[in-house]
């Protein structure tokens, strides 16, 4: 089963290196990976996607939490979350289809952010399905390149 | 007033007590080398930093203090890899220093640089490198800190040429403060009350104690708990000596080459009190086949290590020793009534067990068995020594001949299995305790991994014994073929060995050998008459094999008795 996993680490050279060298290390995989600054700076927060049975999924959370450096190791699994993902895509973009593109973008909320004769960059922010909607439909014209983020996820707040 | 980093350095040592350091000089440290004689700390000079690591590990395991050893840059740091992971499988608190290019130079692969981080963070428990003189004695600080709390493990702190040349203010910090490290050291009381309900009920109850119950020195609260139960005792090869072997609850060792009776006791316990101990493979056997009745109770200070391998009914996270007294507590308080007779049958049992397949050996008067040499070595030394051991058949029968009644009397690399380990480990020991009788259960295969820490041992007057089980094969590898690779005996056969009375005597050491069982007794006698490092070449029976056995991947109730 796949989960997401929220990593608070210490923003220190090399904590990704021991993070990434302990999945590398047990034979676990990583799917996705992002990572940047809190607004702690001596705070780095890691979004990680990974796979496995309760048990190897057990041993990945208490192996982080072991790992010196993590603060904090929350499964999204356990609680409610937003997720999302950003692709840059640059799609062909000829006379004849340069509407249709502008159309799909416009549908998904997309932007453009670069434009050339033959091609538009376009942004868009997702859940996983969102993105790999947009890229399917956007594939019957021609994808030249598509540069995808990784999951960051945050817990949703209680509502009252 | 201001210091440098290598003065830094010696003032963090002696507010952390060290009194000895294991390492070799190079470039990279000749700053710290050309500060040592200023400062009161003894400095062993090995001749491979392999030794070095080894040496801090042997000296950690016999004191329960950190061992710290120096070396320099590049291959002295990688030559120091193996004897790191030998003590991070063990979880042995040492401290490594590495000397280490200029930071000016880091990265552009500079004469003798090496990544010494990037190589050894799968195998310390953390690791620094030190890039600003401000942060150099917060970093030594938090390394022996570390080494030594919590999951005890190596730290090795990586030391740049122009960090240690550096100048600042020198203040030790008082706190640590890691935000992300908190062990827990308190066993949850609402557990420890789970497993007194478990234990009430109770019929065939086994305690299976590993290593943990050294590090956190706690044999006295195993043997309550054991007396407190009339519960039978096993433990594994890191557990040896936290039991004592003459005891009527010891089941002896178990797993791969363990006893019999200890084998069976768990394949047919009801529960299955785990005491610091993580369910090694070589423990286990085949999962599915190990203690397939049984309730499991795992107290353990690493969650990691519960439910790693094995399923467990009640977890407790938690020092040892802190989960044994409140469990003794709550024994103490709600007695358990009627265990003499409740026991009664199972011990009977036992006791079979142990009639049926006791250890033994046949010796004859012709030729030497290795079990024979270590049942003397146990009889001569009358169980007072420390045993290091090296890594093969040598350390199995050290394990079952040689009745550890004491913790830290038993020095082995139990998790990686390090051949070349026990020869320098002793020598840390022996620095450690001049006094203490301190002997190397060697293979003829295994010394010759270290072999050269012989002049280390001769030029500080150590009086290590070795005793080699000399049957000229890489025993172990060579009856796994004998066994189960049709007796293909390739690349174990070791004839071409140096004469180890003559090599002893090469060095300055006493070179002894004993041929017939009859010398035996009078060469080790004489080797503990002699206040100097002795080796002793026992030739014995090439083709002894250690028994029980249960192949690999095998459950523990398919033995091989002989």
């Amino acid at each position: 089963m796949k989960h997401i996993l929220g990593v608070l680490v210490e923003n220190q050279p090399g904590v990704l290196s021991r993070v990434a060298g302990l999945f590398s290390g047990r034979g676990f995989n990583i799917e996705s990976l992002t990572v940047a600054e809190t607004l702690d700076p001596k705070i780095s927060r890691i979004t990680l996607v990974t796979r496995g049975n309760e048990q190897i999924m057990e041993q990945i959370i208490k192996q982080l939490n072991k790992l010196i450096n993590v603060i904090k190791v929350i499964d999204f699994c356990d609680i409610d979350f937003v997720e999302r993902e950003m692709a840059l895509i640059k799609v062909k973009a000829e006379a004849s289809t340069r509407a249709e593109v502008l159309r799909i973008v416009d549908i998904f909320r997309g932007k453009v952010v670069d434009v050339s004769p033959h091609t538009y960059s376009v942004e868009v922010t997702g859940d996983e399905k969102k993105i790999e909607a947009i890229l399917d439909l956007l594939g019957h014209l021609g994808i030249v390149e598509v540069v995808r983020t990784g999951k960051a996820a945050i817990a949703r707040s209680k509502k009252h | 007033m201001k210091l440098t980093g290598a003065q830094i350095f010696f003032e963090c040592l002696k507010a952390e007590g060290v009194d000895t350091i294991f390492g070799f000089p190079g470039g990279a440290v000749i700053d710290i080398y050309d500060e040592m004689p200023k400062h009161d700390i003894r400095h062993v000079l090995v001749r491979h930093e392999q030794g070095a690591a080894h040496m801090a590990d042997g000296y950690a395991r016999a004191t329960g203090r950190v061992g710290v050893c120096l070396v320099t840059s590049g291959p002295g740091a990688t030559n120091t890899v193996t004897g790191i992971a030998t003590a991070y499988m063990d979880s042995i608190p040492i401290v490594i220093f590495t000397g280490q290019v200029p930071t000016s130079l880091i990265g552009n692969d500079a004469f003798q640089e090496v990544d010494i981080i990037g190589i050894s963070r799968p195998c310390t428990k953390h690791n620094y490198l030190v890039k600003d003189i401000a942060d150099l004695a917060r970093i030594i600080r938090e390394a022996f800190y570390l080494a030594r709390s919590g999951r005890p493990g190596p730290v090795l702190v990586d030391l740049p040429k122009d960090v240690i040349n550096a100048k600042t203010e020198f203040k030790y910090p008082k706190k640590v403060s890691l935000p992300g490290y908190r062990p827990t050291y308190e066993a949850h009381l609402g557990q420890i009350k789970r497993a007194y309900a478990a234990i009430a009920k109770a019929k065939k109850p086994v305690i299976y104690a590993g290593g943990g119950v050294i590090a956190s020195s706690c044999a006295r609260e195993l043997k309550r708990l054991a007396e407190t139960l009339r519960c039978p005792v096993t433990t594994t090869l890191m557990g040896l000596g936290g039991f004592p072997a003459p005891h009527d609850l010891w089941l002896g060792m178990l797993g791969m080459h363990g006893t019999f009776r200890a084998n069976m006791a768990v394949a047919n316990t009801d529960l299955l009190i785990a005491i610091g101990a993580r369910f090694d493979d070589r423990v286990t056997g085949k999962l599915d086949e190990f203690a397939p009745r049984a309730k499991i109770i795992h107290i353990d200070i690493d969650p990691t290590s519960i439910s790693k391998n094995v399923r467990v009914d009640i977890p407790i996270v938690g020092d040892c020793k802190d989960a044994l007294r409140k469990l003794l507590h709550v024994l103490d308080e709600n007695r358990l009534e009627g265990l003499d007779a409740t026991r009664k049958p199972w011990l009977e049992q036992i006791q079979k067990w142990k009639e049926t397949y006791p250890l033994a050996y046949e010796q004859s008067d012709h030729e030497i068995k290795p079990q024979y040499v270590v049942e003397k070595l146990y009889e001569l030394s009358e169980g007072k020594a420390i045993i290091t051991t090296e890594v093969g058949q040598n350390q199995m029968w050290a394990a079952q001949y040689y009745h550890f009644s004491e913790p830290r009397t038993l020095l082995t690399s139990g998790g990686l299995g390090t051949m070349g380990y026990g020869f320098p480990a002793a020598i840390g020991a022996q620095i450690a305790f001049p006094d203490r009788l301190v002997i190397d259960i060697a293979g003829d295969g295994s010394i010759q991994m270290c072999i050269q820490e012989l002049i280390t041992a001769v030029e500080n007057n150590l009086p290590v014994k070795v005793a080699i089980l000399n049957n000229q094969y890489l025993g172990m590898v060579r009856q796994w073929q004998e066994l189960f690779y049709n007796k293909h005996y390739c690349g174990t056969c070791i004839k071409a060995a140096p004469d180890f009375v003559k090599l002893a005597e090469a060095y300055g050491a006493l070179g002894l050998r004993a041929t017939k069982p009859s010398e035996v007794e009078a060469v080790i006698r004489e080797a503990f008459a002699t206040p100097k490092t002795v080796f002793m070449d026992f030739v014995v029976n090439p083709e002894e094999g250690v028994y029980p056995m249960v192949p690999a991947g095998k459950a523990m109730t398919e033995m091989l008795l002989v």
